[in-house]
């Protein structure tokens, strides 16, 4: 009985939960809400994965309204591996959340923060689910509001004009996305995703249809933070209280590059993207020029949280570039990367908000000897750094290999030799970090190794690391279903 | 081409060319916010004009009239219009924010405070 709505489910508890968080002041209560919320969506997750896995795409039409009339949440296999992901990060960054944000909110917030955390988690399950094109919109701006929210609420001042750097960007580009649906619907009369994928072949000759595909390009190339369009992450990322860096940096930016499979695999198809109006052409110089120059960026950062931030902008480079091969290896590196990347970088920032726990600081300068004095939290750190350079065993090793197959199958060697050549810019930064906690010494008093409570967490997602570095048939076996799918192959 | 015929297309145009500008070129926070807005409304223009069906009534059902506009864009801008509130909503508290912890709202200043730490 409930197992037929779980679609929707999943997505309509976090939101009812919300406004139940904000009503209670105390935070403990609050948090155990925001816990029971992410758990539940991870269960929701997990048993449609399975479905999807065994039956094929599921169709729920909400309220019992059959689509065209009504809002279809459309759940195939990209949808419900997006959907694990976005689970496993709320579980893990929501257990570790209590100790920390006790620290860095005001007790009197933290349930208002809980609250913000909620809608946002409630956005980025809805934009996965949604088989709308409006609907995605909508769901978008929740997550993004939400997220706004949770960046200001930083202790530093400088997190309030972060936030508000953000909303600028984001609301243009919501906007550019919005602009791009209403053209859509134009010419064909539908929103409905799949609809929209049936009609749309037969105008694609038309410039209102080009016209929708460059907006929704630009609109979502903001979102995910493509460069020269990731402006607004770095100080986001930077100054947001920890829980929000580490949720947002594993989730956020990895939903918006679903939403980019989404409209220009399923929607617009193909055929149209990439031989029409050459998308792999404009992602290409895009993606290298985030690869690089962000990677050099991140070396000569001294705020951690910067490094890894700059170091995420280069990451949704790898990522694009797979989009840009169009090839089942490139695209498989792709959905790889989407759920590895969200696990080191969820490691590395939850690592970091332990250091901030106990020093309160991210500052380079600060970490010396912390390798001897907080020395789990530090290999948390290092397992997720290794990941990120993509040393063998490692999660991060499997998405560079399919990413190296990729540029090869389409005969781009230069292109793999500038993935490889850019993973030793990622081991200068991350070793510039690992130098300072082992080998120098300590500046004041050596702080206590982190409270169990987020330790355990971080340890579990470092752990993940390695376990996806090995243990690949998941990861790998979905992901490979999913890039076939996308290019129109049989699953 | 009928020129005139499309002049609610013109008016969105030359308004989200003036909010993206306003967004772009004022260092007043404020300013900003009010240029996004206009960006924002141009947007809904946009909409409601593709709601409209030539010689189509309101859509309201009335005896005798066959031919209606299209309301679901009407209805998707309700939404659009709600999002657009509360983001304007949440900027303009930033802005309280902004303006307690750096004394100005002027982007330059708060650029050069930022600076200086």
């Amino acid at each position: 009985m409930i197992s037929a709505h779980l679609p929707i489910l999943q997505v309509a508890v976090p939101l009812i939960l919300a406004p139940l968080c904000s009503l209670f002041r105390s935070p403990r209560i609050a948090w155990s809400i925001a816990l029971a919320a992410s758990a539940w969506s991870l269960v929701c997750a997990l048993l449609l994965l399975a479905t999807v896995l065994d039956d094929g795409p599921l169709l729920y039409a909400v309220g019992g309204w059959e689509p065209p009339w009504g809002i279809a949440l459309n759940i195939d296999v990209l949808a419900a591996f997006v959907l694990v992901l976005v689970g496993l990060v709320a579980v893990v960054v929501a257990t570790w959340a209590r100790r920390s944000v006790e620290s860095e909110i005001d007790a009197r917030q933290a349930s208002l923060f809980y609250t913000a955390y909620l809608l946002c988690l409630t956005g980025l399950l809805g934009i996965v689910a949604t088989g709308d094109a409006f609907n995605l919109f909508v769901f978008l701006e929740i997550s993004s509001l939400s997220s706004y929210a949770m960046i200001a609420m930083g202790r530093d001042r400088r997190a309030l004009t972060a936030s508000f750097q953000y909303l600028v960007m984001g609301t243009i580009g919501a906007t550019f996305i919005l602009i791009g649906v209403g053209l859509l619907y134009m010419m064909t009369g539908t929103l409905n995703m799949a609809d929209l994928a049936a009609r749309l072949p037969a105008i694609a000759g038309t410039t209102t249809v080009r016209a929708a595909f460059a907006f929704l390009t630009v609109g979502i190339s903001l979102k995910i933070a493509l460069m020269p369009l990731h402006l607004w992450l770095p100080n986001a990322y930077a100054f947001a209280p920890s829980m929000a860096s580490a949720f947002l940096a594993a989730t956020a930016t990895k939903v918006a590059l679903y939403v980019l499979l989404r409209f220009f695999f399923t929607v617009f198809g193909f055929e149209f993207s990439f031989s029409t109006m050459n998308l792999d052409l404009v992602l290409l110089p895009f993606s290298l020029l985030a690869i690089v120059s962000a990677s050099l960026v991140a070396i000569f950062q001294n705020n951690v949280k910067r490094i890894l931030a700059y170091s995420s902008v280069a990451q949704i480079g790898y990522m694009t570039l797979g989009v840009s091969l169009t090839n089942v290896s490139g695209l498989t590196a792709t959905v790889v990367h989407l759920f590895n990347h969200a696990l080191m970088k969820g490691a590395l920032f939850l690592a970091l908000g332990c250091v901030a726990y106990r020093l309160g600081s991210v500052d380079i300068r600060h970490l010396g000897g912390l390798g001897k004095s907080m020395p789990w939290t530090m290999a948390a750190f290092v397992a997720g750094g290794l990941s990120l350079i993509g040393v063998p065993l490692t999660a991060g090793f499997v998405s560079k290999w399919y990413l190296i197959a990729g540029a090869l199958e389409r005969g781009w060697w230069p292109v793999a030799v500038l993935v490889l050549l850019t993973s030793l810019l990622a081991v200068v930064y991350v070793w510039r970090v690992v130098e300072t906690a082992y080998f120098k010494r300590a500046t004041g008093a050596a702080p206590a190794e982190a409270p169990a409570s987020l330790l355990l967490p971080t340890l579990a997602l470092a752990g993940a690391n390695l376990y996806f570095g090995i243990e690949t048939s998941l990861s790998v076996g979905v992901a490979a279903r999913v890039a076939n799918t996308l290019l129109g192959g049989t699953p | 081409m009928n020129w005139l015929g499309l002049v609610n297309y013109w008016v969105v145009i030359v308004l989200m060319m003036v909010g993206f500008y306003l967004v772009i070129a004022r260092a007043n926070l404020v300013r900003k916010v009010i240029g996004l807005n206009i960006f924002q409304t141009s947007v809904f223009l946009l909409f409601i004009s593709i709601g409209k069906v030539r010689g189509g009534s309101a859509p309201i059902l009335t005896p005798g009239v066959e031919v209606y506009s299209n309301p679901l864009p009407h209805v998707l801008i309700l939404t659009a219009i709600v999002v657009g509130v509360a983001t304007t909503s949440l900027a303009l508290a930033l802005i309280v924010r902004i303006h307690e912890a750096y004394g100005t709202v002027d982007e330059d200043v708060i650029h050069e405070q930022d600076e200086e730490q």
